[in-house]
């Protein structure tokens, strides 16, 4: 009797943890549907089961809407931001599912159909040229968003690293899996694999730190200890440190962003998407909930530290951004640059910071998936061409797709009425009523320096004379042009009609304690 | 939403006008040209019924229209138009379809498409007007911003030699501006109370050191557009790459934003920090008279020559502006419009020389005033509005300037005398060099350049001929609409005296 009293199990919030377990589950039924669906049938199966769970997993996130508590004995927040973040992750997932799916600008997709054939073989050649792509791409990225879903969840430093690792190792093998360029792309798997596992060390070296320090891994209690341990700081600091740097590793802040351009370049356009998109969503879910939940107490020590870590991560982004010759490189910069805008957000440490930095993560998804997009649908018979100079004259073969993609570079440039915008006037406001001014001006600064890498691209679009080997567009098949549109759509409702996604944000702060 | 509907449909008009152009069929390109004037045309006839009906005695703004936008950060649809910005409107809305007229075979002749250089006019025009029309902080930012789009692809893509060049350096120019005034604009909003709204935003009190830098970052944005010197190094290069229409509108009316910008804005918001700053205005502005006149007379090339004596012109309105007199107030805010009308007319002619000869260097005419003689006389009449004659209407504004400015800074106003000097130096040799003397032989071998005034390019100069002549002898109902708003700026700054504070005391 008694025996069976102490192992009562922890009361869990089944509603509120339902998005997370659909995803998982689903992943497993995609692992099952590998070994025991015919080849021929595995593609639309793989699709239509993807499809249906991130569906059903965003229609549980809205039912849960409203929760706000801590559940599973502390190990997760079923909260405003967590929610917030999760249906975020959850449809940028969906858009990104949908390049991913394309199967007719490439023939067979952008995935290889068997990647352990060596590359540059007459065996690698063959499939490049006439198999179709793998479909554990679709449990790989089932898996991946359901942990980045649960790291944007948790509440205490352990589970948080199990989600850290099951988001992080199917990003991995995605990244190796481009149909052509074989070779980048698994340099880029393995430099993004070998820099991510020291940064998971990091985190976890991190985390021994501070339960030294707190003697908890939840945050709650680290809170508590923050504010009334008499342990030595020293720990504190050096744990807090170490935890940072898995953290901004996987946002890829300054100076933890080395890997960003390679990967990005190398990873097949979909997955960089994904990556640009969902992971950022995901890095900052758990650095905000970090931050601003275990951490609260030590705002001024970690506040100037982290302040000049986004000057420079602006500075240096947009800086080598104007240098760049290869458009998946630029974007990549780009999306470095971002971050630090993020993190202008993030380091008000207010409501308005927290829900100003919600609203960016979710107007700057948006615009990274489409023109990624848009990325995949230049090519010529090589496949994708990325190099700046292949996209001089783009505007007179290819109207529509160069003026979409000169909509969202002068989003991303912060031009009124796009979303861009918004999200950047958001933070910047946040940043400036949390007397962080320093911040906005060096993000002023930066956005005029990064408007040049843009404008170039627009002038090369547009202005410069087509070449005789400027590719022509591919006519996108109907899951592209979906993510495309849905992508530039969008980044105009967002700027033009910013107040709803304002209100959701604004309510779905603060996070549960 | 609720008010007057007349500046709502003045944004919104061009807006729809430039879809509709650029949705026509490329191979008719004469359609998408009748159309684009048409409706210039009409957006012309509800700006002078609005005219007609604005009352000058009346309240400062008029046309009030408010419309919820972003309720988070109060940031409202509101437009409204005091007497300064009306003539602005009144002069975009001329010149507008002026410059769709005169630039009817620009496109052609840039091999690119015909309907969409008259969409982005048109797109121009919306928001050019949006930017005059706003009176809510953010909405003017909006239309600050996006104003640059427009204008950036009518320099890249149809301008000529170092377009491309001249189009993104206009832009980075612009948007840096810009950007420091976003940042302006977000402190403006934490500090003022978030709010957006104008009239609100005027009650609003600063402490001494946050005005100040929300007064630069304002007019560092200003100064950019206008531009004052040390900003300026983009408007030559911009000037002499646009086709000559764009480039009537820019120096015409786009740059017009930064002077109207800081009477708007940095003045009565940041009255303390205006009058703080003011010596610093009055010496760039002075700099800018001599500077701009200088470098005027040096130029080789005809349209940078336009862009450099511009640079001088604003060099007057910002005396004007910071000598904080309402005569020198109303003469700048005169000077704005009948430097629309000047510099605008003398870029268009500027442009029917450069569309005959095939070139833009100074050196390339010589006696043309023999082929074309009518032409060359529209020519001299437009440089003669251009160095202020007596009986044209720019010497009423630069009269109304000096006075108004001597009577408070005795110094600036003996030094910027001299500009008018240099003006006419610059003015008059120019014509001499290609218009007088002996005939340049080169020019006889050059067929278009025998052929003077089409009727199309007389439609183009007679309105703005005629303007500069009736404004120069009666400038009186401009003058009356004008005046009030003025001294409501003035009165502005005026009303906020400092409250007796210890030396020294931040």
């Amino acid at each position: 009797m008694l025996a069976a009293e102490a192992i009562k199990g922890p009361s869990i919030h089944y509603a509120g943890i339902l998005p997370m377990l659909i995803l998982f589950g689903a992943a497993c039924l995609g692992v099952l549907v590998e070994a025991g669906v015919p080849h021929r049938r595995r593609f639309p199966v793989q699709l239509g089961l993807s499809l249906a769970a991130l569906v059903a997993a965003l229609v549980a996130v809205i039912l849960a809407a409203d929760t706000d508590e801590v559940t599973a004995s502390g190990a997760i927040a079923v909260d405003g931001p967590g929610l917030f973040l999760q249906g975020t992750i959850i449809v940028l997932g969906l858009v990104a599912l949908l390049l991913i799916s394309e199967r007719t600008v490439e023939r067979g997709g952008a995935f290889v159909a068997q990647a352990a054939v060596t590359a540059n073989t007459d065996a690698d050649r063959d499939q490049a040229e006439n198999q179709s792509g793998a479909t554990e791409v679709y449990p790989l990225v089932i898996f991946s968003l359901a942990g980045m879903m649960l790291f944007a969840s948790a509440n205490d430093l352990l589970t948080m690293f199990v989600a850290l690792e099951v988001f992080s190792l199917p990003l991995y093998l995605l990244c190796a899996l481009a149909r052509r360029r074989r070779l980048l792309s698994q340099e880029a798997a393995v430099k993004y694999f070998l820099l991510g596992a020291f940064a998971s060390a990091f985190f976890l070296f991190g985390i021994a730190m501070v339960y030294g320090y707190a003697n908890s891994v939840q945050f709650s209690g680290i809170n508590q200890a923050v504010r009334a341990s008499a342990n030595d700081v020293v720990l504190l600091y050096v744990g807090l440190g170490m935890l940072a740097i898995g953290l901004l590793f996987k946002a890829a802040l300054v100076p933890f962003h080395v890997w960003t351009p390679d990967v990005y370049q190398g990873a097949p356009t979909p997955i960089t998407a994904l990556m640009a998109a969902c992971t950022k969503v995901a890095a900052f879910g758990g650095l905000l909930r970090v931050l601003y939940v275990a951490f609260q107490g030590s705002v001024w020590n970690y506040r100037p530290v982290l302040g000049t870590i986004a000057v420079l991560t602006m500075v240096i982004g947009s800086v080598l951004a104007v240098t760049q010759t290869d458009i998946k490189r630029l974007l990549a910069y780009s999306s470095i640059a971002n971050a630090g805008y993020v993190l202008v957000g993030v380091l008000a440490v207010t409501q308005e910071g927290l829900s100003s930095s919600l609203f960016y993560l979710v107007a700057y998804g948006f615009s990274v998936l489409a023109a990624f997009g848009i990325v995949t649908l230049v090519r010529d018979p090589d496949g994708e061409a990325t190099h700046l100079s292949r996209w001089a004259g783009l505007g007179r073969r290819s109207p529509l797709y160069a003026a979409l993609f000169t909509f969202l570079l002068l989003a991303f440039a912060g031009i009124p009425l796009t979303s861009g915008f918004t999200a950047k006037f958001g933070v910047f406001a946040a940043a400036i009523k949390a007397d962080q001014t320093w911040l906005v001006i060096a993000g002023v600064i930066t956005s005029a320096v990064l408007a040049f890498p843009y404008l170039r691209v627009v002038v090369l679009m547009w202005l410069s004379e087509p070449a005789e080997t400027t590719p022509a567009v591919s006519l996108p098949g109907a899951l592209t042009a979906a993510a495309v549109t849905i992508g530039v759509a969008m980044t105009l409702l967002l700027g033009v009609v910013p107040q709803p996604l304002l209100d959701i944000a604004e309510s779905a702060v603060p996070f549960a304690r | 939403m609720s008010g007057s509907l007349f500046l709502p449909i003045l944004v919104v008009a061009p807006l729809v006008g430039a879809l509709v152009v650029a949705l026509l069929p490329k191979d008719r390109p004469a359609l998408a040209k009748q159309v684009a004037l048409g409706w210039s045309l009409a957006i012309l006839a509800v700006v002078v019924v609005m005219w007609t009906r604005f009352d000058p005695g009346g309240d400062r703004f008029q046309f009030r229209f408010t419309g919820t936008w972003i309720k988070a950060w109060d940031a409202n649809f509101t437009f409204a138009t005091d007497g300064i910005a009306l003539v602005m409107l009144a002069l975009i809305a001329l010149l507008v379809p002026v410059v769709i007229l005169a630039s009817w075979d620009d496109a052609e002749n840039s091999r690119r498409s015909v309907p969409t250089y008259f969409a982005l006019m048109l797109a121009l025009e919306s928001t050019m007007l949006g930017v005059f029309a706003a009176a809510d902080v953010f909405l003017f930012y909006v239309f600050f911003e996006v104003m640059l789009v427009p204008m950036y692809f009518l320099i890249g893509a149809y301008g000529g030699q170092r377009r491309q060049y001249a189009a993104v350096k206009f832009f980075l120019y612009s948007l840096v501006g810009g950007l420091f005034m976003l940042a302006a604009v977000i402190g403006l909003w934490v500090l003022g109370g978030e709010t957006f709204d104008w009239q609100k935003l005027l009650a609003a009190d600063f402490s001494t050191g946050a005005e100040r830098w929300l007064f630069l970052g304002f007019f560092l944005a200003f100064a950019i557009k206008a531009p004052f010197f040390p900003f300026h190094t983009w408007l030559p290069d911009a000037g002499s790459a646009a086709p000559a229409g764009a480039a009537a509108l820019l120096v015409g009316v786009l740059d017009k934003v930064g002077t109207f910008g800081i009477l708007r804005y940095c003045l009565p918001l940041f009255p303390q920090a205006s009058k703080y700053f003011a010596p610093m205005g009055l010496v760039l502005a002075l700099v800018g008279v001599i500077y701009g006149a200088l470098l005027a007379i040096g130029q080789q090339d005809l349209k940078r020559l336009v862009a450099y004596t511009s640079i001088a012109h604003f060099g007057f309105i910002g005396i004007g502006i910071f000598a904080f007199t309402t005569q020198a107030g109303s003469g700048a805010v005169l000077y704005m419009v009948n430097h629309g009308l000047a510099t605008g007319l003398l870029f268009l002619v500027v442009g029917m020389f450069v569309a005959r000869r095939g070139s833009a260097l100074v050196s390339d005419f010589g006696g043309a005033g023999k082929l074309i003689p009518v032409l060359a006389g529209v020519f001299l009449v437009a440089g003669m509005a251009s160095l202020a004659l007596p009986g044209t209407s720019p010497f009423v504004s630069e009269f109304l300037v000096l006075l108004g400015t001597f009577t408070v800074n005795k110094p600036v106003a003996i030094i910027a005398t001299a500009g008018i000097i240099l003006a006419a130096a610059y003015v008059l040799w120019m014509i001499q060099r290609t218009t007088q003397g002996t005939l340049n032989p080169a020019l006889e071998s050059v067929t278009p350049m025998k052929k003077d005034i089409s009727r199309r390019e007389i439609a183009v100069v007679t309105p703005l001929v005629v303007l500069l002549l009736v404004l120069g002898i009666y400038p009186k109902p401009v003058l009356d609409v004008i005046n009030p708003a003025v001294q409501a700026t003035m009165s502005d700054i005026g009303k906020k005296d400092p409250a007796p504070t210890a030396e020294g005391a931040r």
